[in-house]
């Protein structure tokens, strides 16, 4: 037991500016800090995202609406710039929903090792990362 | 015996904390169902999505209903979340308790918002 015997760094008062920049995160730590980032951007932009709802289903005209505001653009708002804050709602989607699968799984199963934690967590970053990227692909009109 | 009110409260023991966990998980389990039920509607349309087949897909009385389900679902979810988030953050009593009132404000106002669209429908 020496290695545990070494005296291992303490952290108190961990200040935001300079020791989180160097703090190194486990995958599983990216994904539960992103868990919650993915869930307050979702709640900010709930109003947004209640806009689209409404907008693309209450008449052919607001459908029109909605779907001129991400290709031209919204009152000063420009078209990409709409896209943009739709992708970041699409990515924070699936981060969230592949996170939130993957903590139903863990709780059911009993899925608590080292190991699963870890690889589950890589693949939940890479799933989510991926589609985003396809998805963003679309939206910009790549294919 | 000891005081237990005020500054000197016991806060622990109110027994919402598994209640709470438990509707997140419940709550996360019916809006991902609802995710998928809308996405294979989604995917098997055929030919191009228009404002005809995008809103068809929550005409049906049955859809309106699960998505009414839906709407109530995020409300609870989200405010389970957001709280968790300023208990973890936000130390001085007064301006949680605004961020509190100010989180259920805004996630009920979008609530109605979002059932009035889908009922005008």
């Amino acid at each position: 037991m020496t290695e545990a015997a070494r005296k291992r760094p303490e952290f108190r008062n961990i200040n935001a500016l300079s020791d989180l920049p160097s703090y190194r995160l486990p995958a599983a730590g990216w994904v539960s800090i992103l868990h919650r980032v993915s869930g307050a951007l979702m709640f900010l932009l709930m109003p947004f995202i209640i806009w689209m709802f409404d907008s693309s289903i209450t008449s052919e005209i607001s459908f029109a609406k909605f779907a001129a505001a991400f290709n031209v653009g919204l009152g000063f708002i420009p078209g990409w710039f709409m896209k943009l804050v739709a992708l970041a709602i699409i990515w924070a989607y699936l981060h969230h929903f592949i996170a939130g699968i993957r903590h139903l799984y863990m709780d059911t199963f009993h899925a608590v090792t080292k190991e699963f934690g870890k690889s589950s967590a890589v693949a939940t970053l890479v799933l989510s990362l991926g589609l985003t990227a396809v998805l963003a692909a679309k939206l910009f009109g790549l294919y | 015996m000891s005081v237990n009110h005020g500054s000197k409260r016991i806060t622990t023991g109110a027994h919402y904390g598994l209640r709470d966990w438990l509707a997140q998980r419940i709550t996360a389990a019916l809006m991902a169902s609802f995710t998928l039920l809308v996405l294979v509607q989604v995917i098997f349309t055929s030919g191009p999505i228009g404002y005809e087949e995008w809103a068809g897909i929550f005409a049906a009385q049955w859809m309106k209903v699960l998505t009414f389900v839906t709407i109530l679902s995020l409300l609870y979810h989200a405010w389970i979340g957001i709280r968790d988030i300023w208990m973890d953050y936000i130390k001085p009593l007064g301006l949680r308790l605004f961020l509190h009132v100010a989180s259920l404000i805004w996630l009920i106002g979008c609530a109605g918002w979002a059932v009035q669209a889908l009922w005008l429908l």
